[in-house]
C-alpha cells in the first residue's frame, strides 16, 4: 500500500492502462503538451506521442462524438471534458448517441469508452463552472456513471471502466484532487457497479458519495465523540445503481440520510430514498433525511458558495433529525 | 465500365425505387410507424457514391437511409423488415426506418439527429488513421445538417487532424421545407468546405456515372493520404421530407421539372442510346426487381415481432456482469 492523491491515482490509472493495451487513446482540450489544466496528463504526451494523447479543439461535440466513432471501430477513447459543465455542449452525444446505439441497431455496436469529467463547487468559479449535475447523466439507460470518492476506488474504477465495453461516464470532483488514502499496490481493479460500505456503523445509514464521502466520514467522526455510530455506504456508481448494501444497512439501523453536492430536487437522495421506501418501507423507523445544494445557481461569493454547498454541519443536523 | 456493371447500377437505382414505393404504401396501410423518409429522386447519389467504394471503406448516413443500405448490400427483405419493427429486421425492429445498419457491409447507420453523426465519422475515420488502414469514412448528410453546429465541429476536426474521410452533401434543396437560401448563408455548400480548406466539388447528383467518377476520384484523393474531401451534389426529392409532409413549401411544377431529369430515366435512357443495354435486357432488370421486392415484402409481414425478452437486451454490453 502507498499513500496517494486522488489526482496520482487516476493519472497512475490511465498510464498503466495506455501501457497495457495500444488500442487506448486519450482526446480532449489541453490534455497534451499542456499536460491537462489539472495536471493529471501531466508528462503523457512526451511518453506516448501526439497520436495517443490527441489535444482537440474547444469542440465538445467532436470530442465525444469521435470518440464514439472510434470506440464503435474498435478503438478505447477516453474522452476528457475539461469541467462536466462542458458536457452540456456534448448532450447530444453524450446522452443520445453514446447509450442508444447498442440498442437502437439490436447489438451490433459496442461504445468502449470513457468519458472523464470533473465536477463540482467549492473554488469560487461562478454558477456555470461549479455544478454537480451527476444526477442528470444517470438517468440514460445505456449510460454507465461512475463517481469514485477515494484514491483506491479513483484507481480501480477507472481501470474496469477503460476496460468496459460500455461508455462510461466517469464523474470526478476538482476539490477531491489533493484527497489523500491509501491505494494498493500492483493491479488495482475495482468492479463497477458494487456499492460498498466505506465505515461500519449501528445507528444510522448514510448514503453518499464522491466529495460528500469525505464530509460525511468527517461527520461521523464528530458523531461519534456523542456516542452516535454511523455507517456509511458509498455508492461509488450512480448507474447501474446497487441498492443492496444500501437495503442492508438500512434493515441494520433503520435511519437513513442521503448525501449528495447536487442540487435536492430529482436528485440522488430523491432516487435512493425512494428505492429505500419501495423496498424497505418497514424497516424506516424516522422519514429519510436528504443532505443537498440549496436551490439557487452557485454564487461567486466564498461565503455564499459555502453557504449553498452541503457542511459537515448539514450533514450532523440530518443524522440527529432521523435520530 | 463492364456491361454487367452498368446493368448493376439500373439494377441499384430501380430497386430503391422500387423499395420505397411499397414502403409508401405499407405506410399507409399504417403497418409502418414513426417517420419514414423516402430516397425516391436522390437514387444517383446514393448508387454511384457508393459504387465507388472499396470494402474497407465505410459508410455512415443520416436517417433517409434505406437506400443506403440497400446499396451497401443489405437485403431488401431485412430493410423492409426493419420498417416492419419484426425480429427479421436488420436492427432487429429496434430502431426502425432511420436505425439500419449492418456492421458486416461496413454501414454504420442511419442517424436520426440532424448532423449528430458527423463527428462519429471523424472518429471513425481517426481510427482508420491510427491503425494505419487505408479505408476511407464516407460520410453522408443534407443540405440542412450543414448549418447545425455538429457538422462544423466535425469537418474542422477533419481537416485539423487531415482524417480519411469523404464528407458528401446530398443537396436536395430543402432542409425540411425551408429552401436552403432561407436556412444557409450560402446556397453553394461547398464553400463552408472551403472555409474550412478543405478541397471540395459542387456537381450533378442525378447522373449516376458523374456521380460514381467524382466519388472514385474523391476517394483516390483521401487514399493517398490527402486528408478530407467535400463534395457537394445537387439533387432533388420528388416526396415530402416524411410521410406527414403537408407540402407547402414548393410547387408542383417544380417537381415535374426535376423528374424530366429523373436518375432512372436518364440512366435509362444513356444505357440504351449507347448500346451498353438493350430495352429488354432492362426490362429483364425491372421485372426481376418487381419479383424481389415483392418477396421482400412477403418476408417482413410474415416474419415474427421480436420475443418480449428483447426488450431488455443489448442496453449494455456487459449486461449482468455490474455488480448486483
Amino acid at each position: 500500500m502507498a499513500v496517494k492523491t486522488v489526482r496520482q491515482a487516476i493519472s497512475d490509472a490511465l498510464w498503466e492502462e495506455m501501457e497495457r493495451d495500444e488500442r487506448v487513446f486519450i482526446m480532449g482540450e489541453e490534455v497534451g503538451v499542456w499536460g491537462g489544466t489539472y495536471a493529471v496528463t501531466k508528462g503523457f504526451y512526451d511518453h506516448f506521442g501526439e497520436k495517443r494523447v490527441r489535444d482537440t479543439p474547444i469542440a465538445e461535440a467532436a470530442i465525444i462524438g469521435g470518440a464514439i466513432g472510434a470506440a464503435m471501430v474498435g478503438l478505447r477513447p477516453i474522452a476528457e471534458m475539461m469541467t462536466i459543465n462542458f458536457a452540456f455542449s456534448a448532450m447530444e452525444h453524450i446522452v443520445n448517441e453514446a447509450p442508444k446505439l447498442r440498442y437502437m441497431f439490436g447489438g451490433q455496436f459496442t461504445i468502449p469508452m470513457v468519458i472523464r469529467a470533473v465536477g463540482g463547487g467549492g473554488r469560487q468559479l461562478g454558477a456555470t463552472h461549479s455544478q454537480t449535475p451527476d444526477a442528470i447523466f444517470a438517468h440514460f439507460p445505456g449510460l454507465v456513471v461512475v463517481a469514485p470518492g477515494t484514491p483506491a476506488d479513483a484507481k480501480g474504477l477507472l481501470k474496469s471502466a477503460i476496460r468496459s465495453d460500455d461508455p462510461v461516464m466517469f464523474i470526478e470532483h476538482a476539490t477531491l484532487y489533493q484527497a489523500r488514502g491509501e491505494v494498493p499496490d500492483g493491479e488495482h481493479l475495482v468492479p463497477i457497479g458494487k456499492s460498498t460500505v466505506q465505515r461500519a456503523g449501528q445507528h444510522v445509514t448514510i448514503v453518499t458519495y464522491s466529495k460528500m464521502l469525505q464530509l460525511s466520514m468527517q461527520a461521523a467522526d464528530e458523531l461519534a465523540k456523542e456516542g452516535i455510530s454511523a455507517e456509511i455506504v458509498d455508492l461509488r456508481t450512480l448507474r447501474p445503481l446497487d441498492m443492496e448494501p444500501v437495503i442492508e444497512s438500512f434493515k441494520k439501523t433503520n435511519r437513513a440520510v442521503v448525501v449528495e453536492e447536487g442540487w435536492r430536487s430529482y436528485g440522488v437522495g430523491a432516487e435512493v430514498a425512494a428505492r429505500l421506501y419501495e423496498e424497505a418501507f418497514d424497516y424506516a423507523d424516522a422519514p429519510i433525511q436528504r443532505v443537498a445544494q440549496t436551490e439557487v445557481p452557485l454564487p461567486y461569493n466564498r461565503e455564499l458558495e459555502q453557504m449553498a454547498l452541503p457542511q459537515v454541519a448539514d450533514i450532523i443536523k440530518a443524522v440527529k433529525e432521523v435520530l | 465500365m463492364k456491361k454487367k456493371e452498368y446493368l448493376d447500377l439500373y439494377y441499384q437505382m430501380v430497386l430503391i425505387r422500387r423499395v420505397e414505393e411499397r414502403a409508401a404504401e405499407l405506410y399507409q396501410q399504417g403497418k409502418i410507424g414513426g417517420f419514414l423518409h423516402l430516397y425516391i429522386g436522390q437514387e444517383a447519389v446514393s448508387t454511384g457514391l457508393i459504387s465507388a467504394r472499396l470494402p474497407q471503406d465505410r459508410v455512415i448516413t443520416a436517417y433517409r437511409d434505406h437506400g443506403v443500405a440497400l446499396n451497401c448490400g443489405l437485403s431488401a427483405g431485412g430493410v423492409i423488415a426493419e420498417m416492419l419493427g419484426k425480429a427479421t429486421g436488420v436492427s432487429k425492429g429496434k430502431g426502425g426506418s432511420m436505425h439500419m445498419a449492418d456492421a458486416s457491409k461496413n454501414f454504420w447507420g442511419g442517424h436520426a439527429i440532424v448532423g449528430a453523426h458527423l463527428p462519429l465519422a471523424a472518429g471513425m475515420a481517426l481510427a482508420d488513421q491510427y491503425t494505419g488502414s487505408d479505408g476511407v469514412t464516407i460520410c453522408m448528410f443534407g443540405d440542412g445538417a450543414t448549418n447545425i453546429g455538429y457538422f462544423h465541429e466535425g469537418v474542422n476536426l477533419s481537416k485539423v487532424w487531415d482524417l480519411p474521410v469523404l464528407w458528401v452533401c446530398e443537396n436536395n434543396q430543402y432542409g425540411m421545407g425551408t429552401a436552403v437560401e432561407r436556412a444557409s448563408a450560402v446556397s453553394e455548400i461547398r464553400q463552408k468546405a472551403e472555409g474550412y480548406g478543405i478541397p471540395n466539388l459542387r456537381t450533378d447528383g442525378m447522373d449516376v456515372l458523374n456521380v460514381r467518377k467524382v466519388a472514385a476520384e474523391a476517394l483516390e484523393h483521401i487514399r493517398s493520404g490527402k486528408g478530407p474531401f467535400f463534395l457537394e451534389l445537387v439533387t432533388y426529392r420528388y416526396r415530402g421530407h416524411s410521410m406527414g409532409d403537408p407540402e407547402r413549401y414548393r410547387a408542383s411544377d417544380e417537381i415535374k421539372e426535376w423528374q424530366e431529369n429523373d436518375p432512372i430515366g436518364i440512366y435509362h435512357k444513356f444505357l440504351t442510346e449507347n448500346k451498353h443495354a438493350s430495352p429488354a435486357d432492362l426490362d429483364k432488370i425491372d421485372a426481376q426487381v418487381e419479383a424481389e421486392v415483392i418477396a421482400a415484402v412477403e418476408f417482413a409481414e410474415t416474419s415474427p415481432d421480436p420475443a418480449p425478452e428483447e426488450l431488455f437486451t443489448h442496453v449494455y454490453a456487459q449486461e449482468g456482469s455490474y455488480g448486483r
